[in-house]
């Protein structure tokens, strides 16, 4: 066979593919030019993009960091890029920019919201990263307890007796729920840590503070301001509403119809308003609604509101994942003979709540983004800084400099917790099959 | 009358009881702090600065109020209000004294339960056009876009002035006075209208203010005072006589500088003596210290000064006195004896 | 204790409210009303003793009071002599008429969009991926002030068409201006008019309006029977008679007819004095709301649609081709079916959302119902709890009617479980 000199004995090496179809060209054939209309669709969009590139460059980088004023741009930037030049005045953020991060907030304390917020993260790690070790949760607890005293000041015996309410409420329900079931037990719970506050809770502060003096500076919620109020209000209210918005979905699911009606009712009210009447709520009727006398600041009005819209928003999405888990878990539950409050607890709640934590994370970015609302009741969160920067004779006319630091900084945030929560739900669906 | 509702950590530390009813003079003292409500920002009259201090017109009669009761200008915190919050703020005992350029009309003396305590600026609502038009009187705006700072009496005003001329009008009514600007400057509305001042202040903040005329028609009155809870008569004479001290202080010719000496030496003026304690027991009848006024003047002037220093004519606003120069020099600025 | 079924009468105890489970679901739903009831009173109480306090008693009566303020924008007669009720309801049909427009215009970017995204055209996709980012992740209220000054700032003043060598010209031949105070369309006008009739007599509508509206759905109907007869043809002899051009012309065919018998012409806009007088006038703060609330939303229903879509198997797809169907047939009797199943709920919790953030109308000064009730009749009047209880109650009706049009979708297309 060997002597057939027509077959060919070895391979022939591989060609290279036609230089058309691989490296650059390739790409671009396959990606940008596959079909004429493709063509089209891909110049059509190139030109988009040099067209919105070429008005917005310029502009962003011709720009004055140093001047004083408004005027000292428009002179700096005509001196340097000709008289025709439309340039950024950034110098206004560089002389505002821990105004717009921190609002009023003493400067030489601004360490303590940053350390406030580091902490409110690291309390969040081992819940959003489920790699970390589950030790980490108790850490957590604590947090709900020093982020407000970090970022309110005080005396350090005011989280403290916060805290031992809890812990009151806790022994009690221990103590009465051997003698007397469950039920009572919750009962006797929340009693003991409602009395606990409402009345021993301050006078124990008191003395406390008189044999040890432990304490920093109290700032009033007046001198927030900037993306510190708009995190502050958004982290306050989804703390805060988790555990509304898992009783109120509770509520809604449970076969007892009175409950079922009062969760139903306030669930539909709060999401069928603006967020923005509520806010009117705040800013003018709450005082009305408070027995005379009591007096909130606005803030701390604000934060009430805005905690009691995303509890609402909570309550369906916490409905939502108990819809998904199967009904299997529930009868499995049942199987195994736990009581109502045992199977929530054990079975129900801890799966329901792993599915919804995207979402819980993009209710969190819809009430950060909801946040900025506030400037319209007058509070100085970052757009309401803008205006009162403008008031400043030296920066009045200042437009797109300061609305586009704030769409930029409210980018950063969102855009990374949303990238966060995609993380989340690639993984989940893994977990899943 | 202190109530204190204990919501856990969280509200504590900020919580701020109050009383609305009751004297509002312990309250401020026990406080420690003037609660003051002012503009979000208005050029000339409020407007916080880099470290968040705030100034202006408006905030330096706070200033003074919170130096002639706690002895102190900077023992106070400013409370900004939008058209809308303010005299919810103010009722509901958020604030002690709102002063924010606020009209004194009949219906929010009487209806809405509250004291103006006097005027600090006489204002009345005019108009502004560029010159390019050539518009030279009000009624010659028929069929123009207007303009208009929402939630004040201004947009009443306006509707009142073209339905009596019979002429017709596009109203753009517009949250705050910077995006009004805005929306001037790029020609989006043929004229602006607000208070007088507010036109020359914004006017002054133009890159060219000369192709810009203010039309001579002033449709309205606006008294601008600051004003106290109706019910509280003690609290209203404190910020009232506070108000008069400063005007009254201009007219006799004491001044931040020379308040100090006047004090130290009485002087043979025996109105000066009683205003600023050394003769008589004014202080002592509004139960503050005898030296209330001195502190008053001391915070950031006499109202001269203080109209000097942030709206007068070598401001960039620019404002001339006119109708707010001393009774004296043929304004309108006359106040009460100190007898 | 007088509610007591009948067998265990003779033992019963007061632990068994508790301990039973019979009794305890009671017990808690009658403790549960106890505790509402008494917070409710609580609350009214207290506004009753504040009101009290401040001397201002709940009074809708200033409704009925002459508002004395001017709207720019009114879809209804209205004037600074009318009432405040008055004034509200331009507003609520002003808060309408920007949330269908942005729902229609949101839907139509909103699937380009997020068909564009699962284009295989490299640069279109990452461009779509930016738009949606870029929208989603900056707040609303951030995009609202931005259009607007956008409109502002870029677009020229009606000044600039004045003159001999304008600085700007109009479109298409004269019959539109783009100025930064809006847009001028041409408006449709008859010279032989039916004139207007008032119902209720507090609102006028044109007659031709109606004329038009009632020929459109009487065309409808008849396109809807003929294709009911097209398909019963089918059915019969399995070959389907091609009826477009008689659906089409049943449905036009009339209407020119009505509008030539009513002498339709458009009126054009012309600069006269200050402003451009003639034609349908949008202004600049309805577009800047319109376009802002639109683009916010279409990049969430661009989401929406692009998981719709991609939740739905391929299997479906191949499926459908074995049993031999078109593409384009494929598209519309199995995919998209299902898809929509899957889209729809959350479109519609969308147009919940834009209906309720055109609430931020009045940072634009768009006279809406929160800038007319909410706004300028509240500062007026002073009436702060009557003025935010009518806009609550006014949204909340608004919500709960697109809540029961989803509802009643959701259970007509809802999957039937176990």
């Amino acid at each position: 066979m060997s002597d057939l000199s027509y077959v060919r004995k070895e391979m022939l090496s591989q060609q290279a593919a036609p230089s058309t179809s691989v490296g650059v060209i390739g790409w671009m054939r396959e990606n940008l030019f596959s079909s004429w209309l493709n063509g089209l669709l891909s110049l059509v969009a190139l030109y988009l993009v040099y067209s919105v590139l070429s008005a917005i460059l310029p502009w962003v980088f011709h720009s004055s960091w140093t001047a004083n004023s408004l005027q000292e741009c428009r002179q700096q930037i005509s001196t340097a890029y000709g008289p025709d030049a439309h340039g950024a005045c950034w110098a206004v953020i560089r002389e505002r920019y821990l105004q717009l991060i921190f609002g009023f907030y003493p400067s030489e304390l601004y360490w303590r919201p940053i350390l406030a917020f580091g902490l409110a993260l690291l309390a969040l790690a081992p819940v959003l990263f489920t790699g970390l070790p589950r030790k980490m949760l108790q850490g957590s607890l604590a947090a709900p307890f020093l982020v407000p005293w970090l970022l309110w000041g005080g005396s350090f015996w005011i989280p403290v007796s916060a805290a031992l309410g809890f812990v009151l409420g806790y022994v009690a329900f221990r103590v009465v729920s051997s003698l007397a079931g469950s039920l009572l037990g919750l009962i006797a719970a929340v009693a003991a840590a409602v009395i606990w506050w409402l009345t021993l809770a301050s006078a124990w502060v008191g003395v406390m503070d008189g044999v040890i003096p432990l304490g920093i500076e109290a700032i009033s919620s007046r001198n927030f301001g900037g993306f510190m109020l708009s995190i502050t209000i958004g982290l306050v209210a989804i703390t805060v509403s988790l555990p509304i918005g898992v009783m109120l979905a509770l509520g809604r699911q449970s076969n007892l119809i009175i409950v079922r009606a009062i969760c139903v009712g306030f669930i539909e009210f709060i999401r069928g308003v603006p967020l923005i009447t509520l806010l009117f709520v705040a800013s003018v009727l709450l005082n009305y609604f408070l027995p005379p006398g009591t007096d909130f600041d606005i803030i701390l009005r604000v934060i009430i509101m805005v905690t009691i819209f995303a509890s609402a928003y909570m309550a369906e999405v916490v409905r939502g994942g108990l819809a998904a888990l199967p009904k299997g878990q529930y009868e499995a539950a049942d199987a195994l003979g736990l009581d109502y409050w045992k199977a929530q607890r054990l079975i129900i709640m801890p799966q329901a709540l792993k599915i919804s934590i995207p979402v819980i994370v993009s209710t969190f970015i819809g009430v950060f983004k909801d946040t900025t609302l506030v400037s319209i009741i007058g509070l100085l969160d970052p757009l309401g800084l803008s205006n009162a920067i403008r008031a400043n004779a030296a920066w009045n006319g200042v437009v797109w400099e300061l609305y586009g630091f704030i769409a930029f900084m409210f980018f950063v945030f969102c855009f990374s917790m949303s990238r966060y929560s995609m993380y989340l739900e690639r993984k989940l669906r893994t977990e899943h099959r | 009358m202190k109530k204190s509702v204990f919501l856990g950590a969280l509200t504590v530390a900020s919580l701020v009881a109050g009383a609305a009813a009751a004297a509002t003079l312990d309250d401020v003292k026990a406080r420690g702090k003037l609660n003051c409500g002012t503009n979000t920002g208005l050029v000339g009259f409020a407007a916080p600065d880099a470290n968040g201090e705030w100034f202006g017109f408006d905030v330096g009669v706070c200033r003074a109020v919170a130096a002639a009761v706690l002895g102190d200008p900077s023992a106070i915190e400013f409370v900004p209000t939008t058209g809308k919050t303010r005299f919810t703020a103010l009722a509901s005992g958020e604030i002690d004294v709102l002063a924010r350029n606020t009209t004194w009309t009949f219906s929010r003396d009487v209806d809405l339960k509250f004291t103006f305590v006097g005027v600090n600026y006489y204002d009345g609502q005019g108009f502004m056009v560029p010159k390019a038009l050539g518009v030279t009187s009000a009624k010659e705006l028929d069929g123009a876009t207007v303009c208009i700072q929402a939630g004040t009496t201004t947009e009443l005003n306006l509707a009142d002035f073209f339905r009596v001329n019979n002429i017709s009008y596009e109203p753009v009514p517009i949250e705050t006075n910077a995006e009004a600007q805005q929306q001037y400057l790029a020609g989006a509305c043929d004229v602006y209208t607000t208070d007088a001042s507010g036109l020359a202040a914004t006017r002054a903040t133009f890159e060219d203010p000369t192709a810009h005329v203010v039309l001579p028609e002033i449709i309205s009155k606006e008294p601008l005072g600051p004003l106290v809870r109706h019910g509280d008569d003690d609290w209203a004479d404190i910020v009232r006589w506070t108000l008069n001290a400063l005007i009254a202080a201009e007219e006799l010719g004491i001044t931040s500088a020379n308040v100090d000496e006047l004090a130290a030496n009485p002087t043979n003026n025996p109105e000066i003596n009683r205003m600023l304690g050394t003769e008589g027991n004014l202080g002592e009848m509004l139960g503050l210290p005898a030296d209330w006024a001195v502190k008053a003047i001391k915070a950031g002037g006499n109202y001269g000064e203080l109209f000097e220093k942030y709206i007068g004519e070598n401001t960039p606003i620019g404002l001339a006195r006119g109708l707010n120069a001393q009774w004296t020099d043929g304004g309108l600025m006359y106040v009460p004896p100190f007898r | 204790m007088t509610t007591v079924s009948d067998a265990p009468k003779a033992t019963f105890r007061l632990s068994m409210l508790i301990y039973d489970t019979r009794y305890r679901s009671m017990t808690i739903q009658v403790v549960a009303l106890f505790a509402f009831m008494l917070m409710a009173a609580w609350l009214i109480n207290n506004t009753a003793q504040n009101l009290a306090a401040l001397g201002k008693p709940i009074d809708f009566g200033f409704f009925t009071e002459r508002a004395g303020y001017d709207i720019n924008q009114r879809l209804i007669d209205y004037s600074s002599n009318s009432s405040h009720l008055r004034a509200s309801v331009v507003g609520l049909l002003n808060t309408l008429l920007v949330a269908v427009l942005g729902c229609a215009l949101a839907t139509v970017v909103g699937v380009t969009i997020g068909v564009l995204r699962l284009s295989k055209n490299w640069l279109v996709a990452r461009i779509m991926t930016v738009y949606v980012e870029t929208f989603r992740n900056v707040p609303v209220l951030l995009w609202i002030v931005f259009f607007m000054a956008i409109l502002i700032e870029n677009l020229p003043p009606p000044n600039a068409f004045r003159g001999a060598d304008p600085a700007a010209s109009m479109l298409f031949g004269d019959s539109v201006a783009l100025t930064n105070r809006g847009f001028y369309i041409p408006e449709p006008l008859f010279s032989r008019g039916l004139g207007d009739i008032s119902i209720f007599g507090a609102f006028n509508v044109s007659l031709e309006l109606l004329a038009v509206l009632a020929m459109l759905v009487g065309g409808f109907f008849a396109a809807g029977l003929i294709r009911k007869r097209a398909d019963r043809i089918q059915e019969a002899t399995g070959v389907r008679p091609t009826t477009w051009y008689l659906r089409l012309g049943v449905i036009v065919l009339p209407v020119v007819a009505l509008l030539y018998a009513l002498g339709f012409y458009l009126g054009y806009p012309a600069l006269k004095g200050f402003n451009f007088q003639g034609g349908i006038y949008m202004r600049n703060s309805l577009i800047a709301l319109w376009l802002a609330l639109s683009f916010y939303t279409a990049a969430f229903i661009a989401e929406i649609v692009r998981s719709g879509i991609l939740a739905i198997s391929k299997g479906q797809t191949e499926a459908a081709a074995a049993l031999g169907i078109r593409p384009n047939r494929i598209m519309s009797l199995v995919i998209l079916p299902q898809a929509l199943r899957v889209i729809i709920p959350p479109l519609i919790s969308q147009y919940l959302n834009l209906t309720k953030n055109s609430s931020l109308a009045i940072a634009v000064g768009y006279m809406d119902i929160t800038g007319t009730l909410g706004g300028i009749t509240m500062n007026q009047t002073g009436r702060e709890l009557e003025c935010v209880l009518m806009l609550m109650l006014v949204y909340l009706v608004i919500s709960l009617i697109i809540s029961v049009v989803m509802n009643w979708y959701n259970n007509r297309v809802k999957l039937v479980e176990r």
